[in-house]
């Protein structure tokens, strides 16, 4: 263990060394996403988390978020436990009927001001599953939906970019929920 | 006792390459298959309805076979299986949510599924508009001093919603009643009168984590059913995707295992390794997960001379980097302090159960479905399937580490012997009504599907049935007598699927 401790402290972090496709790109989006989260909300951004029904495609890519290439805390944004500790709700999958309520019940649960962001394709409208009997329909069937980011899933960048996206607009005078 | 009905078995090869016909039998026969799954004679893969029927799949496992039974149900109801054979009873009560088929003298009559919010029932029989149902009975909990807590179906984490009862004295756990069905999308009925296409996109969003898994199990069962010939190379492509997919999953299983036993290095160590096979994934098949890339009929994308080098590449790195991440894990006390012991699955349960993966792997139960009903591509590469004894999360990790390392291997045998060739042949509907099956071995463990296609090639019915079926039940087994704090541990060295499990 003692190795890995000092490997961590000697080695550059992994976020720089491991070349990305579009290392530009992603480095200019870590740039304008500190910049603008800073000014806005201080440094931080609560994110609290619900599966309203998907395949657990989105969520894999959510979790992703937190390894040492994306490294989502860096930006000031964390996944945290509890709805009343939230400023944003992600929400991922058709919305099932059979998660409607728990759904409705965590939004309900946040104090405002308070965004939601809607991921994937399914929570747009309801995606491949949109004609079930068992299912409600996109997020914005249940909760009020601030941004979509669309994908199947979308990947951690698009994640990234989106959540960029959302709080650009926080500045803009977009009324929150 | 009635005897025991002559059924048509069949043999890994022979059910891959043809279409595939349950035996009919009669009620008494039918309750006397669930007497020889009782006794263990059989391991059940699966109990489904259909119109008018239930259906289950056996396999025996010392001839290296399978067969499916048909029972009448034309009357609404048929002779439950679960009363005799546990194992069956969540598949009863599913079944008889969506069909409105009643197993005969079950132990357990409330509903699964259902949840009481669809707006109708038996959707897929009757469809009766929805009555209001009683809230959900928990099973009765009687003792001294004991209290209960109810945990979601919100959870903490990133992950899927799901409902746990847990009875707790002091900080024991006496029981776990599970309660899922929250993510139930209705895909049996989206399936019903859908096109290939249709059917192939449904079945790789079942669960996420194996849409290649459940994307070839659904391709087996098309081209069974309408005798399609695979090229080989598309054969050797879906085992490379397979054998990523499970790589992926298990490395991220067992960096996460360890962070739920407050042990972060490893999830960020294994964490960068899972990242590189998505990204390998995504330079050799055009997609993360891999996803809509196994169709009926083969592949729908090529590996070009670039992409074998990222997977080469990729492999080379893992072999690199993991016997020290191995070595961390084994000599690393405090974590073993949490995982060895704990999450206890006897192994008496992981047979009777059928369970699949590292579940059943953990407990001694020497199944893999890769080499005891084998398939193309793996009846041509090496496979040794890790078996452990120790039956508690520690030996859940071993298991997945051992596989890491065959998944290397795998992966080198097929790159070196990768056939040229098409990758995808054509899928024509034969003009009669067809059924095929498809068992796939995923990194949770088998996963089943059956269809039945009408003379046109749409889809009659389509069962998938998730390893999760049988793994689930023991997760309320393994937490009995530990801790409650233990339970985020026990649940992650199971993994199971809620959505795979809830349709
Ligand atoms: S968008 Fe795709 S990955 Fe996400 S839940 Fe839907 S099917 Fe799954």
């Amino acid at each position: 263990m003692r190795r890995y401790l000092l490997e961590g402290l000697m080695r550059r972090p992994l976020t720089e060394t491991a070349p990305l496709p579009d290392a530009d790109a992603q480095d200019q989006l870590a740039a304008a996403f500190a910049r603008t989260v800073r000014t806005k909300l201080g440094r931080s951004l609560a994110i609290r988390h619900v599966d309203a029904g998907s395949c657990n495609g989105c969520e894999l890519e959510l979790q992703a978020l937190s390894n040492p290439f994306y490294d989502l805390e860096r930006f000031g944004l964390h996944f945290v436990a509890s709805p009343r500790h939230a400023d944003v709700l992600t929400v991922t999958g058709p919305v099932t009927h059979n998660m409607a309520e728990a759904l409705r019940r965590t939004y309900d649960a946040m104090p405002s001001p308070k965004w939601v962001i809607a991921i994937g394709d399914c929570a747009k409208c309801g995606g491949c599953f949109a004609d079930s009997y068992a299912v409600a329909g996109g997020v914005d069937a249940v909760v009020p939906v601030d941004l979509h980011i669309p994908g199947c899933a979308p990947d951690p960048t698009a994640l990234l970019k989106g959540m960029v996206a959302l709080v650009e607009r926080m500045g803009s005078g977009a009324e929150p929920n | 006792m009635t005897k025991l009905p002559d059924l048509t078995w069949t043999r890994s090869r022979d059910f891959r390459a043809a279409p595939f016909s349950a035996t009919p039998v009669r009620p008494s026969e039918w309750t006397a298959l669930a007497h020889a799954l009782s006794a263990g004679h059989f391991t059940l893969l699966s109990l489904w309805a259909e119109e008018g029927a239930a259906c289950m799949a056996l396999h025996d496992a010392d001839a290296r076979r399978v067969a499916v039974a048909r029972v009448d149900a034309a009357t609404g109801a048929f002779p439950s299986v679960g009363v005799h054979h546990a194992p069956a009873q969540r598949l009863e009560r599913a079944a008889a949510d969506l069909f409105g088929l009643t197993p005969e003298g079950a132990a357990d009559a409330r509903p699964w599924l259902d949840h009481g919010r669809w707006g109708i029932r038996h959707p897929l029989g009757g469809a009766s508009p929805d009555a209001a149902q009683p809230p959900y009975a928990f099973l009765p909990v009687e003792g001294d001093s004991l209290h209960q807590v109810p945990v979601g179906p919100v959870h903490a984490g990133i992950i899927e919603p799901g409902h746990f009862r847990f009875t707790a004295q002091g900080e024991t756990v006496v029981r776990l009643e599970e309660r899922l069905g929250y993510t139930h999308k209705g895909i049996d009925r989206l399936m019903r009168g859908a096109s290939l296409a249709r059917g192939a996109e449904l079945a790789g969003r079942t669960s996420g984590d194996s849409t290649v898994a459940y994307s070839v199990a659904f391709a087996q069962a098309v081209e069974a059913a309408l005798s399609v010939a695979v090229p080989r190379r598309a054969f050797a492509l879906r085992g490379l995707m397979a054998e990523l997919e499970r790589l992926a999953n298990h490395l991220g299983d067992i960096g996460g295992i360890c962070n739920d036993a407050a042990f972060a290095m490893m999830l960020a160590q294994t964490g960068i390794l899972r990242e590189n096979v998505l990204r390998a994934a995504h330079a050799a098949f055009g997609h993360r997960f891999m996803r809509d890339r196994v169709v009926p009929g083969g592949v729908a994308v090529d590996l070009d001379a670039e992409g074998e080098a990222v997977i080469k590449a990729l492999i080379a790195d893992i072999r690199d980097r993991f016997p020290s991440l191995v070595e961390l894990y084994d000599t690393t006390a405090s974590l073993m302090d949490r995982t060895v012991g704990t999450g206890h699955v006897a192994p008496d349960l992981a047979r009777r159960f059928g369970a699949g993966g590292y579940v059943g792997r953990a407990s001694g139960r020497d199944f893999d479905t890769r080499r005891d009903l084998r398939y193309a591509p793996y009846d041509m590469l090496r496979l040794e399937v890790p078996v452990r004894h120790e039956c508690d999360v520690n030996a859940r990790v071993w298991i997945r580490i051992r596989e890491v390392e065959h998944c290397c291997s795998l992966i080198t045998q097929m790159l070196n012997a990768l056939p040229t060739g098409p990758v995808l042949t054509e899928v024509a509907p034969v003009g009669e009504p067809r059924a095929g099956l498809g068992l796939v071995e995923g990194f949770r463990g088998d996963i089943l599907a059956w269809l039945a296609l009408d003379a046109e090639g749409r889809i009659n019915r389509c069962h998938m049935r998730d390893p999760s079926w049988f793994q689930w039940p023991l997760l309320e087994a393994a937490i009995e007598g530990n801790i409650i704090a233990d339970f985020p541990l026990c649940n992650k060295s199971f993994n199971c699927s809620y959505s795979g499990h809830d349709l």
